[in-house]
């Protein structure tokens, strides 16, 4: 029993203290379609620690939410995982079996969609969607659950807490919704929370309590966080470390600090000047512009994934493989420019100069 | 003041006092209600300006849009367009003056027809031209754009979201229009693509002098674009005025609580304090007196009781007893 009263014991955690509680190593997901291979996720090697919060970030279709998907063993089933370790507080992902996986996700670790109106199920109560993890996962009784739900409920500031229960979600309004689903996925007390755009789909003033409320809960339960966004705003905000995704690719890792301070990859510093910024960016000024599209990513590929973007492009970037900067123990980005010619490039404003 | 007649003629558009309800029927035998989706909206866009309109979702922004457009007529008040009402002009020239440019460029285009005859519909309707006149327009429109040519016959499924957003744009700009509603242009783009968009309106304005009427949940893009910036919150504008100085000097609490809660990207501020816990109101059964109040930081007495009046001075318009209760006084 832990300190709020509620069971802890869990067969498959085995609890070992230099384990990183999620340690991602060399992960790849290939999707086969049917113009070929579809290389959604390569080599992307992360990890986080409890208490710890990770932010993924990248444009649409960068492999973000894939890669959570993998974490949690939810793939598709045409889609082919590797990876040279992919583990939950030293328990191997990757060797369990369905059944033992299904024991983990919702227990050990859990997650938030996007869209709290299509990942609840529309015709079962708050109150039975809460309960049912609990009792699936061998927690207690109905009524302990049901005890649990309530306090859960109460936690994530919801009011009346006994007459939610019994209410379906579309009886909800969106932020309510997603109070529930962050309520739902703690039912287990996990040790990791995957949030996938977990504020996307609502108002700026509902999203700044979502985020204060996962900060809050996050720190109380001393869970891992990843936090997987397309907003810098939130990265900035939450973030202790930002993992920055292009193509599949990690591009560039740091702590947050690091990353928005002195982004290193072409293109972190691209993104960052092509947001309007209040209170920075002159308004009515040009915003400086990415040019061109994501490549697609089937068939093989050779080289930055960067390249027909970059403004930076050389020779070398056009084959063979992308040399990994490392800074320091946690900071690194993918790319043939040393750090000097970084800082020298962030200066240079080519992206605004791009997109006269 | 006679309701009649507009009191800037100048003005591009002009609402006075303008309003729409709809009567929801909820059950067969269920009394209907009324739900008051716009109130009591007095705007004034000059041209060439920008108007921004923010608020959250719920608040009449995109009845407001539709109202301007003259697809749903007002159920109350009226609007000017170049001093001339609203409702004496006929749908035909409102649609060659103002033109929309909706959000989500996936379900705003015909997928089966091609670039050429999405774009060159507006012209067929209208009936301007030749065919001959219209291709050519319909090409220069997408140089304009930064469409490539050789899109001309491809079809939308085929473009990317960057790229859709700027057919739904050139559609909007074929018939010249003077005034573009642009309703979330870029809330369903990634951000470097939402950049480009933005660029494209800012020179689409300077180069063709057009009036926007931008709406957007994101204050950061409308800090951006905007001249003269609207809050609304349930159906009632709440303040109004020059963009820069309600974003430096916001009055109305609501107003002060979503800047407040804009994520700018600087990893040392951390989360903003959240001001208020409550939800958005059912517009169905608004609070009473002033509708924020139970969300409203700053609180009185008064407010639950008593729609405030509208303050109006040199900086704008703001709707709280805050501030008319102190004008009262001063007075």
């Amino acid at each position: 029993m832990d300190d709020r009263g509620f069971r802890l014991s869990d067969p498959v955690s085995k609890l070992r203290d230099s384990d990183p509680t999620l340690l991602v190593k060399n992960l790849n997901v290939d999707i086969a379609v049917p113009a070929g291979t579809l290389h959604a996720v390569t080599d992307v090697s992360f990890h986080v620690d409890r208490g710890e919060t990770l932010c993924i970030v990248g444009e649409s279709g960068c492999g973000k939410s894939i890669t959570s998907l993998a974490v949690m063993g939810l793939l598709p089933r045409k889609a082919t995982l590797t990876a040279t370790t992919l583990s939950l507080e030293g328990v191997d992902l990757m060797s369990l079996k369905e059944r033992d996986f299904s024991n983990i996700r919702g227990n050990r670790m859990g997650m938030i969609f996007q869209d709290p109106m299509t990942s609840l199920n529309p015709v079962y109560t708050i109150g039975n969607q809460m309960e049912e993890i609990y009792t699936r996962h061998g927690k207690g009784t109905r009524q302990e659950a049901k005890d649990r739900a309530e306090y859960l409920l109460n936690r994530v500031g919801i009011t009346a807490v006994k007459s939610r229960l019994g209410q379906f979600p579309h009886q909800l309004s969106g932020g309510l919704r997603q109070r529930v689903m962050i309520a739902m996925t703690l039912m287990c007390d996990p040790i990791m929370i995957m949030a996938d755009e977990p504020t996307t789909a609502l108002d700026v003033t509902i999203q700044a309590q979502i985020l204060h409320l996962l900060a809050d809960l996050q720190d109380e339960f001393n869970m891992a966080l990843v936090l997987i966004t397309h907003d810098l705003g939130v990265v900035a905000r939450m973030a202790d470390r930002v993992a920055v995704m292009y193509a599949g690719r990690i591009v560039e890792q740091g702590t947050a600090t690091q990353v928005f301070a002195t982004p290193s990859h072409p293109y972190t510093q691209g993104l960052l000047e092509c947001i309007p910024i209040p209170g920075k960016s002159e308004p009515g000024s040009h915003l400086g512009a990415i040019k061109g599209m994501v490549p697609a990513l089937v068939g093989d590929q050779d080289g930055c994934m960067f390249r027909n973007r970059c403004p930076y492009v050389m020779d070398a970037c056009t084959h063979g493989n992308v040399p990994e900067q490392s800074l320091s123990d946690m900071r690194s980005y993918l790319c043939h420019l040393g750090s000097e010619q970084a800082a020298i490039n962030l200066k240079s404003g080519a992206f605004v100069t791009a997109a006269q | 003041m006679n309701a009649s007649t507009p009191n800037d003629p100048n003005a591009v558009i002009e609402c006075q006092n303008l309003g729409r309800n709809f009567t929801i029927g909820r059950g067969l035998f269920a009394e209907k209600k009324t739900l008051r989706a716009v109130q009591d909206v007095n705007l004034k866009v000059q041209r060439g300006e920008v108007l921004a309109v923010v608020g959250e979702s719920g608040c009449g922004k995109t009845t407001l849009a539709k109202m301007l457009l003259g697809l749903l007529p007002p159920s109350t008040g009226d609007i000017y367009f170049e001093g001339e009402p609203l409702q004496n002009v006929d749908r035909h020239s409102i649609a060659r003056r103002v033109q929309p440019v909706f959000q989500d460029p996936y379900s705003s285009l015909n997928p089966r027809k091609t670039l050429a005859s999405i774009i060159a519909l507006p012209l067929n309707v209208h009936n301007v031209g030749t065919s001959e006149e219209r291709k050519k327009r319909v090409e220069e429109i997408m140089e304009m754009v930064g469409l490539p040519r050789r899109l001309l016959y491809s079809y939308p499924s085929q473009l990317s979201g960057g790229q859709r957003q700027r057919v739904a744009i050139a559609r909007a700009l074929v018939m010249k229009p003077e005034v573009l509603i642009c309703d979330e242009p870029t809330s369903a783009l990634d951000v470097s693509v939402q950049a480009q968009i933005l660029n494209l309106l800012q020179d689409l304005r300077k180069e063709l002098n057009l009036t926007y009427v931008f709406i957007s949940h994101n204050l950061a893009v409308v800090e951006h674009m905007a001249d003269q910036l609207a809050v609304m919150y349930l159906g009632r504008l709440i303040e109004y005025g020059a963009s820069s100085e309600v974003f430096a000097n916001p009055r109305h609490p609501y107003t002060k609580m979503l800047l407040n809660s804009v994520l700018t990207p600087d990893p040392s501020l951390g989360l903003p304090g959240s001001a208020s816990d409550g939800d958005f109101p059912n517009p169905l059964d608004p609070p009473s007196g002033c509708v924020f109040h139970p969300r409203c930081a700053e609180c009185m007495p008064q407010c639950m009781t008593t729609l405030p009046g509208i303050l109006q001075d040199d900086k704008g318009l703001v709707e709280c007893h805050l501030y008319t209760e102190t004008a009262a006084n001063a007075a």
